[in-house]
Formats: C-alpha cells, sequence, structure tokens
C-alpha cells in the first residue's frame, strides 16, 4: 500500500496510509451526517473523493461539461492585502481579463454596510465608472457585521459584557434593536449601489454575530425585494451553524439558532435571496481528506433542497479550504474538484 | 481570504467556466436575472449562441461566437463592441434586464 500525500486543516504538508485516508473520509461524512442530521455520503462517493486524493497530479480539475460559475467577496481586498496598488476599478479589470472571473465584486476596505453608508456617495461614481469599463456583472458586496452597532462601536449595550453578568433580556434587546439599524444601513447602501448600476448585491459574512445577523440580512433582502424586484441578492454565510447569541429570534415562525446549511437555505429562499452562499468551517487539526468528506456532505444536502443556484463559499479556511493565506494548490483543486463533482453546485 | 493564485486562479483553472474567455459570465447573467441553477443557464445560454453544452467553456469557439455577435472579447480590435456596447447585445441577445443598460439608456433618452 502505497503513502497519500496531502495536507491538514492548517496546510500543512502529511502523507497517510491509503487505510487512513479513507478512515478519514468515512469519519468526516459521518460527524457531517451526525451533526446535522443529514444522509451521509454513499460508498460510490467515498471511493469518487478517495480516487481524487490518490490522484498523483499536483494539480486536478472538474470533467468537461462540469464547470460552474464563480463569485467572489472583497475582491479588492485581495489584492490590496498583497500590497499591489491598483485602485479598484483596475482591481476589477484584473479579474475580468487576467483571472478568468465569471463575475466581478466591488466592495469597500472597510467591508461593512454601516462604515460604507456615510460615504457612499462616493462609492456610487466608482461604480458607474467601473460599469463602464467592464462586461462581467457586478455585484457590490459588504457585511452585516452587527457587533458594529454595540458599545464601544455603536450607541446599543453590548451583549458580550451583559451576557457573563447574566443580563439576557437585556443582550437579547440589543440585538433586537442592532437588527433594526443593520437592515435600514443594509438597504440605504444597497439601494444606493443598485441604483447607479450594480447587477447583484452580496450580503457577506451572514451570521457571524449568531442569529440577530442572519435576521438582519433576510429582513433586509425582503426589503430590497419588495422595492426593487429585479434585483439579485447573493447571501454568503460566515459558518455552517447559525450561533444562538439571542436564542430565540425567528423568521417566519423558523428558529433561526442551530440552523445548519440546508436549513438555512430554506429561510433564505423565503426572504426572496437569488444566490446562496453556504459555508462549512475547516478544522486545522483533522486532515484534508477528512474536512473535504466533511463539508461535501453538509452541501450535498444544502443543494439537494435548494431550490435557488448555490455557490458554495471555498475561501481561505471554509468548504475544507486549507486555513492560510497561500492555499496549496494540489489541495486547493482536489477540495474544488470533489465539491463541485459531488455536489449539484451552481457556483462557488 | 487567501490569495489570487491560490484561490481565484486555483478554483477558476479547477472548476470554472472561464469568464469573458468564453462563456462564464453570459451563464452567470441568468442565474442573476432569473435565478437559474447551473444546467438551465447553461442550456438557456447555449441555445440563444446556438453552440453546444461543452462549447461555452472552449476559449477557441467561444472567442470566435463572441466577436461574431457582439459581446465583448478579452482582446477587442478598434471596431468590436466593448464593455458597455457589449452589455447592450448581450441584454438584447439573452433576452434579459441588465441595470446599468436600462439606465444608461434612461440617461442618454435612447
Amino acid at each position: 500500500m502505497g503513502k497519500i500525500h496531502t495536507r491538514y486543516g492548517d496546510g500543512s504538508p502529511v502523507e497517510l496510509e491509503e487505510s487512513e485516508v479513507m478512515r478519514d473520509l468515512e469519519n468526516g461524512t459521518q460527524d457531517a451526517a451526525e451533526r446535522g442530521n443529514i444522509a451521509a455520503l454513499s460508498k460510490e462517493e467515498i471511493q469518487h473523493l478517495f480516487d481524487i486524493f490518490s490522484s498523483p497530479y499536483r494539480f486536478v480539475g472538474v470533467e468537461p461539461g462540469k464547470e460552474i460559475v464563480l463569485s467572489y467577496d472583497g475582491t479588492p481586498i485581495k489584492l490590496s492585502r498583497t500590497q499591489v496598488n491598483v485602485d479598484r476599478l483596475q482591481c476589477l479589470q484584473i479579474y475580468e481579463k487576467l483571472l478568468g472571473a465569471d463575475t466581478l465584486e466591488m466592495g469597500y476596505l472597510d467591508y461593512s454596510f454601516k462604515p460604507i453608508k456615510s460615504m457612499v456617495t462616493y462609492e456610487q461614481p466608482l461604480m458607474e465608472q467601473i460599469l463602464s469599463v467592464t462586461t462581467a456583472p457586478i455585484f457590490y458586496g459588504a457585511m452585516p457585521n452587527l457587533p458594529l452597532y454595540t458599545k464601544p462601536d455603536g450607541p446599543f449595550p453590548n451583549p458580550a459584557e451583559l451576557l457573563p453578568q447574566g443580563k439576557i433580556e437585556e443582550a437579547q434587546a440589543s440585538y433586537e434593536e442592532s437588527v433594526e439599524h443593520a437592515v435600514r444601513d443594509i438597504v440605504f447602501v444597497s439601494s444606493a449601489l443598485y441604483e447607479c448600476g450594480a447587477d447583484a448585491i452580496i450580503l457577506d459574512t451572514v451570521g457571524a454575530a449568531g442569529d440577530a445577523d442572519y435576521l438582519a440580512s433576510l429582513k433586509a433582502t425582503e426589503v430590497l425585494k419588495e422595492k426593487y424586484p429585479e434585483m439579485c441578492v447573493e447571501l454568503g454565510m460566515a459558518g455552517e451553524f447559525v450561533l444562538g447569541m439571542h436564542g430565540e429570534m425567528t423568521y417566519d415562525g423558523d428558529l433561526l439558532a442551530g440552523m445548519y446549511p440546508h436549513q438555512q437555505v430554506k429561510v433564505a429562499e423565503k426572504s426572496g435571496v437569488t444566490i446562496f452562499g453556504p459555508v462549512v468551517n475547516t478544522n486545522t487539526n483533522e486532515s484534508s481528506p477528512w474536512n473535504v468528506s466533511r463539508a461535501i456532505t453538509y452541501m450535498k444536502a444544502c443543494c439537494e433542497v435548494a431550490n435557488i443556484p448555490v455557490h458554495v463559499n471555498m475561501g481561505m479556511g471554509v468548504g475544507a479550504m486549507t486555513v492560510h493565506d497561500h492555499p496549496p494548490l494540489d489541495m486547493a483543486s482536489r477540495a474544488s474538484k470533489a465539491m463541485v463533482e459531488i455536489c449539484r453546485l451552481d457556483g462557488l | 481570504m487567501g490569495d489570487p493564485l491560490g484561490m481565484a486562479i486555483t478554483h477558476a483553472v479547477a472548476s470554472g467556466m472561464g469568464g469573458m474567455r468564453a462563456a462564464g459570465d453570459l451563464v452567470a447573467r441568468m442565474q442573476i436575472a432569473r435565478g437559474m441553477r447551473i444546467d438551465e443557464a447553461k442550456k438557456y445560454v447555449a441555445d440563444k449562441l446556438n453552440v453546444s453544452f461543452r462549447d461555452l467553456t472552449d476559449p477557441i469557439i467561444m472567442n470566435e461566437v463572441r466577436d461574431d455577435l457582439g459581446l465583448g472579447i478579452l482582446h477587442p480590435n478598434v471596431r468590436s463592441p466593448k464593455c458597455m456596447e457589449a452589455k447592450f447585445n448581450i441584454a438584447r441577445l439573452l433576452d434579459i434586464e441588465i441595470n446599468c443598460v436600462n439606465r444608461f439608456k434612461q440617461k442618454a433618452s435612447l
């Protein structure tokens, strides 16, 4: 039996026996199936994953005909972080003309709706200019980022301080007030960008602050779709599981806390979301076969029940991608191929 | 996050449709405009362009098709429709509303 070169969730290389890879693939899918109360991958699917991991090639890709659409979040930030000094207009031209991007995303460096609200009039002319020099659809993305509405950054008491003191009702009230303010900011900024021509809005990293964060995004989507029925809203999640920081928030009667991707997509559909971006977090202590198998189990269940396009998040640390700024191509390409080929995906 | 080679380029090469190099932006437009799932969106675009499913990701075929139909290409010449001009043609060919095209028409009193 040969050894298979693979990775841990943090990207560090490891050589595993074939039996160890198979064991991790089986354990990964079982973990997701038990936590999410969903079906585990079949023997054929596990074998397909094993074949992908045991491929000797440094880079692999999907079979022709199975390609999917790519959407992005925080695109200009990627170039800023590498200190490539181009403005956002040039950044999007680079993605369109040089990186094979199917869609483009214009986001501000301070990637939250609240700070953008006060300077949105500077975002609008840039969006208009970018639309005039590009062909691919352009999304405008930002995060609801609910913690910005609590002290010391916002007007409401900080639930992180209230909860340890046992002030549950006060913390819940703070979240409820934050939701109303976040909805107003998301609608204000999204409307401003849509009215200067943006093709779509991305609400990104949704649920990072828990169920209140998710509720704000669903409510904002509902308002936006009422206002602009043709608007495309993509909702990308922050984690695989909606944290119950409030604990009792509901949307159309459904309790948000504890929802996994196959449940999240159904409430997203109800709110009017056009494209849903589910997330599964990468466990750095487990191997990549374990993470890929686990992530695909969740995503497959989500895609099976979805009636809208699903663009699985496969950025750093999610969707079985390694938690490192420089994802190894062997692992990233295997995760990409595996995710697309086993799930009925519409995009990444 | 993640650097562009490790993330954006890897996904584009491993699984992507190739953007304007092929028909990725056109298929994406059907997800945006009509909420179509991937197979339906590909079929719709392939039918409108009169090409096969597989042609949609072939840069040789798609460059010629896009050039002929004025849908925007990576290396446009002087007479090629570009950017907003190409988006006018895309909206007409795919029979969809493109937000910035409609606003351009409104502002230019077209």
